[in-house]
């Protein structure tokens, strides 16, 4: 591993520089630190400082853009010809990754010297049995150019590498040397470090922007993707949802509105469970309770929502299902064929929101003002006349955004639709019936596929991004509810 | 006066009595029970349900723990292996040895029950090999008395374990009723047991028609791996943006993007970080598919807002008389929050990333689409670096790849895993409300 070889001579100059640092500014001083602008350990830090981060950026910098290059590169020596019928030059740079792969681990593994894998005039079959010997796997057919293109591919990357580190470990001197020529009694390192220091730390707190930045990009490129291979009013307003797994043929109808309809009639269920549950549960925890009754149960309530959601599924899965099933199923009034259904689904997914909504709306109810509730006692009003005439209109507001809230968490939420909903996608009215939703079909879209070309895949970030803004949405207006309500009572 | 006035109730259309309700009264008190007891049947309902979820989490996912072993004390002598390496179907040989080992262990217990080779690989698979393999690589053990463990079939353990009865078995070649009559007979001789399932705990991923086999080991160690990188990569991250926002933005447009971000990133949809680890990481990046590495990179994207906003709270929690004491002693701003708040306010960072790890601990569906899932976690990664890129998967989507699969054998094994990974997640909130009583400071 090179680069953690990379990483830690860096970090040993660092070091050793903070120490000389150090000692040339006491030093310059006469060894007095009184003497110095700052302490001592400033004048090290500075010198650490500006080894490590010029280094460690264009470290960086260069692991991101090496791929590209390279790639851009390479995929220029692959001719038309070699892309075959149906193929594209992503996947066939795809497979010139893989066999560079697996010729760096068959020269590892001592199967084929580094001479002949660099040998431009290699034989072809020669090759391929040699990577087969040392199992690697490879394709049937490498072909020439693949095979050629696979051997620069190596090269580039190699001789990258070799450049990357050397300019790195000069960079690193360099800092180092330059500001230890720096360093001198005068020297305002403690200024020098403690805005480096800052910066670094608005670096950090801009990685949420770049995360936000990451996403929306990915998103969108990949929708972009998709509609120029399938057309957008056909997923926005087609009725039916039907992939094909054959290939890459034009068949597949890819129509949203199943499964929006599943997603919002599953979280429909969800939230008619959570919600009664939920908000009578705050109620009673902040206005009836005792604190020893509200210390032992709102922490137990809470449990259900640090449960991981894989648990909820299986649990869906294996208990609800089949419970619903012995109930409404063929034995019983015969409306449910399979365990898996929205009424399923949904059941369980109450069950994780009863907690968000409780905690929510508890937090809620109590910042209504006690001064509401004993104006309300003083006309004669009983508790729960009180909390039915006087807090919960006053706390609507706040209790709405809750709502909204545990709805876009309800529409987010994959395992237990993945598990307990089923696979089919159906516009139907029936709930014990199976039917699917946008995440459960994101999951199946683009688990084990490593190809992104065929709408089949790319499908999956259109509905990614349909997901994306609707619960975006849901989340801003229910944020911008609850802060306006806060701001009412204080 | 007073007498008119002492008369007048009885005067009155209707008396009004202090002690006694009138109807409506009554009904208005009634309204009031009925309210409250509303109240009492939510959160009976709520704790109902969450005792209902770790009954059946607890009552399917022990016989996890249990396997079906049949022990047989077993001796091979060298002219015994010298004689079965000469025959042409070795394990054959091996395998009738063994057999005829059996068969008197089960006359020395007096029961006598008939039984063929075919119905020994029906409840215990090729165990002529098993023994070849083991006699090979330990020939020491040669002429020695050896105790086999060896693991009955997934069907024989499903019979142990109620899965499997003689009325609803139907005879195949995994299993046939006849088969039944030997299981019982070797259960009264003691030779075929239940016993705690090492396998399980240590194990790594089986083939799908292979329940017995299935082992969670392999995938906590995927686990351990991307918990190391969220560690290593969200406590610094999220420690530094906390100190910026709380101690050090500006009030302008680029704090407030900043933190409304970060409001929205705690919100969005699991997956939806699957989707990014995806398109830039695999995609874009070409980091290898399903490495604990880009798990844990993902994950710390997803678990960055919990941490940044509990920790934002243990330094708002830490009052500003420390910071003026600090400056007023000649420190810099820096050096007062470095060296005097960041102390102050480490038991409620370490308590928030803590739960932050253990909500990524428990994340599927972002690994999933990174590749993640249950069939690569095949053997264990070959050294510390390895076990960042080389593929593996994690304790949740290891039981999803079980609970997805159409052995019910796999079901029992991902409840197992259910118990494992709670396990895991109890004992770090356990660990999060220790530091949190230890350490908490009221000020």
């Amino acid at each position: 591993m090179p680069i953690l070889w990379l990483f830690l001579i860096v970090l040993a100059i660092a070091a050793v520089g903070y120490v000389l640092g150090r000692s040339r500014a006491l030093q310059s001083a006469g060894g007095d630190s009184r003497h110095l602008h700052s302490l001592p350990s400033f004048y090290g830090a500075n010198v650490a400082l500006k080894t490590l981060v010029p280094a460690f950026g264009l470290l960086i910098v260069w692991l991101l853009v090496q791929p590209l290059y390279v790639n851009s590169q390479v995929s220029g020596m692959i001719p038309e010809s070699a892309i075959k019928e149906g193929s594209s030059l992503s996947l066939v740079m795809a497979e010139v990754r893989r066999t560079a792969h697996g010729m760096d681990n068959a020269v590892a593994q001592g199967q084929l010297t580094e001479e002949l894998a660099r040998n431009a005039r290699a034989d072809i079959t020669d090759m391929t049995q040699r990577l087969k010997d040392a199992g690697q796997v490879v394709t049937s057919d490498i072909t020439q150019p693949v095979l050629r293109a696979a051997q620069s591919y190596r090269i580039t990357n190699a001789t990258g590498y070799a450049i990357m580190s050397i300019a790195v470990i000069l960079v690193a001197f360099a800092g180092a040397a330059f500001s230890w020529w720096q360093t001198h009694s005068e020297y305002r390192a403690r200024n020098v470090v403690e805005q480096g220091v800052r910066v670094l730390l608005l670096g950090a707190a801009s990685i949420a922007i770049l995360t936000t930045v990451g996403i929306v990009l990915s998103l969108v490129f990949n929708t972009w993707e998709f509609f120029k291979l399938y057309p957008a009013s056909d997923f926005f307003f087609g009725t039916t949802w039907a992939p094909s797994f054959s290939g890459r043929g034009g068949s597949s109808a890819l129509g949203i509105i199943p499964l929006l309809w599943g997603t919002f009639y599953i979280s429909l269920v969800a939230l008619l469970v959570a919600v009664p549950i939920g908000l009578f549960a705050a109620i009673y925890l902040s206005e009836y309770a005792s604190p020893r009754v509200r210390s032992f149960a709102k922490p137990l309530l809470e449990v259900l929502a640090g449960i991981p959601t894989i648990v909820y599924g299986l649990f869906a899965l294996l208990t609800v299902g089949p419970l619903l099933l012995g109930i409404f199923g063929d034995d019983g009034l015969g409306w449910m064929k399979a365990g898996t259904a929205v009424m399923t689904a949904g059941l369980v997914m109450g069950i994780m929101l009863i907690p968000f909504v409780s905690s929510l709306s508890d937090d809620i109810i109590n910042a209504v003002p006690q001064a509401m509730r004993d104006g309300s006692y003083g006309l004669g009003a009983t508790q729960s006349e009180t909390i039915r005439q006087v807090v919960l209109p006053a706390a609507l507001p706040g209790i709405v955004g809750a709502v909204l809230l545990a709805a876009s968490r309800a529409i987010g939420e994959t395992m237990i639709v993945v598990l307990g909903a089923g696979a089919a996608a159906r516009l139907s009215l029936n709930p014990f019936e199976a039917m699917t939703t946008v995440t459960a079909k994101i999951v199946s879209q683009l688990t084990g596929d490593a190809d992104f070309a065929s709408p089949e895949a790319l499908v999956a970030f259109a509905l990614g991004m349909t997901l994306f803004i609707l619960t975006l949405g849901l989340n801003v207006f229910a944020l911008y509810i609850v802060r306006k309500y806060r701001e009412q009572y204080e | 006066m007073t007498d008119a006035s002492m008369q007048s109730p009885e005067t009155g259309r209707h008396t009004v009595s202090l002690t006694e309700g009138d109807a409506r009264t009554r009904k208005r008190a009634a309204a009031e029970k009925r309210f409250r007891a509303y109240g009492i049947i939510a959160i009976a309902t709520g704790l109902f349900f969450l005792v209902v979820l770790f009954a059946s989490i607890l009552s399917q996912g022990i016989p996890a723990f249990t396997r079906t072993v049949v022990s047989v004390e077993f001796t091979l002598t060298e002219p015994q292996q010298e004689e079965a390496e000469s025959t042409l179907f070795k394990t054959k040989a091996y395998s009738d040895l063994f057999i005829a080992e059996l068969n008197k262990e089960l006359a020395e217990s007096g029961i006598n029950v008939d039984f063929d080779e075919a119905a020994i690989e029906r409840l215990l698979g090729k165990i002529g090999g098993t023994i070849r393999t083991f006699y090979s690589e330990n020939p020491d053990k040669l002429g020695e008395p050896i105790q086999f463990d060896l693991a009955a079939s997934s069907r024989v353990d499903g019979y142990f374990k109620g899965r499997v009865s003689r009325d609803t078995l139907q005879d195949s070649r995994f299993l046939q009723k006849s088969d039944l009559d030997l299981v019982d007979a070797l259960k009264e001789a003691g030779i075929i047991k239940q016993a705690f399932n090492w396998p399980f705990i240590t194990g790594a991923d089986s083939g799908v028609d292979n329940p017995g086999g299935a082992g969670i080991g392999a995938s906590v160690i995927g686990s351990f791996f991307m918990m190391l990188v969220v560690l290593a990569l969200s406590l610094p991250i999220g420690v530094a943006a906390s100190i910026y926002l709380e101690e050090f933005a500006p009030q302008n447009r680029f704090t407030d993007l900043i933190e409304v971000n970060i409001s929205n990133l705690a919100a969005v949809p699991s997956i939806v970080f699957g989707i990014l680890g995806l398109a830039v990481f695999i995609q874009f990046m070409h980091l290898p598919q399903s490495a604990p590495l880009v798990g844990g990179l993902v994950l710390t994207l997803m678990t960055l807002p919990t941490i940044i906003i509990s920790t934002r709270a243990s330094l708002k929690a830490v009052p500003p008389s420390i910071r003026d004491a600090a400056l007023g002693v000649g420190a810099s701003k820096m050096q007062a929050v470095f060296h005097h708040v960041l102390p102050l306010a480490a038991p409620g960072i370490l308590t928030g990333t803590i739960i932050g790890l253990a909500q990524a601990l428990g994340e599927t569906a972002p690994l999933l689409l990174i590749g993640m899932v249950g069939f690569v976690a095949r053997g264990y990664p070959d050294g510390f670096l390895a076990g960042f890129t080389e593929p593996n998967s994690a304790m949740p989507a290891q039981i999803y790849t079980w609970a997805a699969r159409a052995d019910v054998g796999f079901y029992e094994k991902a409840w197992g895993g259910i118990i494992i990974l709670l396990i895991f997640l109890l004992t770090m909130n356990i660990i999060a409300i220790i530091l949190r009583r230890r350490f908490e400071r009221r000020w």
